[in-house]
């Protein structure tokens, strides 16, 4: 230590400090601390090793009887997170905006951000609660719920884009007289552009994940059979659905995937 | 005498401790090619972008800029001007600023935009007649061949010349250049300096020019105006530039940069806060 201290002649930062050592333990603490707060007993899984096997065993083989319904409320499933998303898109690019510090005042970015905290804080699920009071039972309260959820995601991730984003480019269209709107559209959304939509279509996948559960609160969707057949021990069907669910998902994941390659 | 194109009086501003500009006074009247010059760090930039509102200079020394007859900041407020009245100055950045995702004839037709009726300005419905207007701007910089690729394909020379056919584009009376070709290899700088002086000469167009190498402001210049510091340290004739001036000029500006660790040919960070970009052009 002492020699490379001599022969650089610039003092080296000490390899091991007491704060490093300090957030270590803190982490390790942090550990410890919630594996009492959430029980963790890992002997349970050997000592019902039994009662595990048995249901394990009820899932198969798989009841194929009600495949076509399922595959019905699948696409319905789908068609939430379609417009879900695609509402949430519309509304957060605008809030993106007024929650950009490089486009707006204080005064405005910090009430839009902090509303948009207040829906990303709330789960779809407790919003569908919400909405299926409001709208009724059915798809359109988990599509509201997706909505007002989403758009605080990608009014979020949508602004860190924006801030991000290089100023050179729009004062050089500010200096030629254009207005700060031709400015926003000109300059700021052809950078940030690849961007959005790469992130709007991960919130898509991910969407459709979470429609995937919104039928259990009542918002319409695979989840209601989802939900239906476990509450009724039909383990068989439930195996069928979530292969359904497998599918679907890892099919439009993939999809999606081709189509963000496509933009970036 | 007709009224001064540009109008400058005892500009101040502060970047938190450091004095950048110090009751910096001159006029420019039209049709004239004007160099700015000083050692980096000297103000020249922050001077420029004073002159067409991107900074604002100090409140309470009564500092006031104006172009074109039309008051563009007075003691630390930037005055606000319809888009009409904006475009009639085009500004050159050292990094061109350029839109680098859309084609360069977009970026030409950018130019446009402070003339156009909002609406179709807004949804950027260029008509032909505008196409075939930026196609000709594109072809006094000699670039018509490279309409439809995306800007960020060209090197860093061409792109400067599209930020040129912008200008053109926005029948600017006033070009304001900040450091046109510091980040270009001497041929390119070579054009593009061609260029800005054509422009002057065929257009009658009034040209303001950063440049630190005096040898090309006084080959394209005719009149120079330094600032040392921050203060104006020289207005005059270029041909007045003797190299004692000039030797006082430049003097200690070398060990200033080595001791703040700058590059040369780069704006200092200190000095230029407002527009901080990491990269010069990969293509350059």
């Amino acid at each position: 230590m002492s020699t490379q201290t001599q022969l650089s002649g610039i003092s080296m930062p000490p390899k091991r400090s007491w704060t490093t050592l300090a957030l270590w333990g803190l982490g390790l603490a942090v550990l410890a601390w919630s594996w009492q707060g959430v029980e963790m007993q890992p002997s349970l899984l050997f000592t019902n090793a039994s009662n595990m096997a048995t249901l394990a065993g009820d899932f198969f083989p798989p009841a194929l009887g009600n495949l076509d319904h399922y595959i019905d409320q699948m696409l319905v499933t789908i068609q939430i997170a379609v417009w879900g998303t695609l509402l949430a898109i519309l509304v957060a690019i605008p809030a993106s905006l007024l929650c950009s510090e490089n486009l707006v005042p204080w005064w405005v970015y910090q009430p839009v951000r902090r509303l948009m905290d207040a829906t990303r804080a709330i789960n779809e699920l407790v919003f569908a609660m919400l909405f299926v009071v409001a709208v009724g039972l059915g798809p359109f309260a988990g599509t509201l719920a997706l909505f007002v959820h989403t758009t605080g995601v990608l009014a979020k991730l949508f602004s860190e884009a924006v801030e991000a984003a290089e100023a050179g480019p729009m004062e050089g269209i500010r200096v030629t007289g254009a207005g700060r709107i031709e400015e926003i559209i000109f300059g700021l959304i052809p950078q940030v552009l690849p961007l959005w939509i790469s992130v709007s279509l991960y919130r898509f996948e991910s969407n459709i994940r979470s429609a995937t559960v919104l039928g259990m609160v009542g918002g319409g969707g695979i989840g209601v059979a989802l939900w239906e057949t476990m509450r009724g021990f039909q383990y068989a069907e439930t195996a069928t659905i979530m292969l359904v669910i497998i599918v679907a998902v890892t099919s439009l994941d993939m999809a999606s995937q081709l189509v963000r390659k496509r933009f970036i | 005498m007709s009224i001064p194109t540009i109008v400058v009086e005892r500009l101040n501003k502060t970047f938190g401790h450091r004095q950048v500009l110090e009751d910096v006074s001159f006029e420019i009247t039209p049709g004239d090619i004007v160099a700015l010059i000083g050692p980096s760090g000297s103000g020249k930039s922050t001077l420029m972008r004073h002159l067409v509102g991107l900074t604002c200079c100090n409140r309470h020394t009564g500092g006031r800029v104006s172009l074109l007859g039309r008051e563009v900041q007075a003691s630390g407020r930037i005055k606000r001007a319809s888009r009409g009245q904006r475009c009639r100055v085009g500004y050159i950045f050292q990094q061109f600023n350029l839109v680098n995702r859309l084609s360069v004839l977009t970026n030409v037709l950018i130019g446009q935009l402070g003339r156009m009726p909002r609406l179709r300005a807004l949804s950027g419905r260029f008509s032909q007649e505008e196409k075939q207007r930026a196609l000709e701007c594109l072809a006094r910089v000699g670039l018509e061949g490279m309409a439809y690729q995306r800007a960020n394909t060209l090197s860093g020379g061409q792109q400067q010349r599209v930020a040129i056919a912008r200008v053109l584009m926005q029948d600017a009376d006033v070009i304001l250049a900040d450091e046109p070709i510091a980040s270009l290899d001497p041929r390119s700088a070579r054009e593009v300096m061609e260029i800005l002086q054509r422009i002057h000469a065929e257009d009658g167009r009034t040209v303001v020019i950063t440049l630190h190498q005096v040898d090309i402001a006084r080959r394209y210049c005719h009149r120079a105006i330094a600032l040392k510091d921050g203060r104006l340290y020289f207005d005059g004739k270029t041909s007045e530039l003797t190299d004692a001036r000039l030797s006082t000029l430049y003097e200690n500006a070398g060990l200033d940069e080595l001791r703040s660790g700058a590059q040369p040919d780069l704006p200092s960070p200190t000095r230029e806060p407002a527009h901080a970009q990491p990269a010069v052009a990969a293509h350059v």
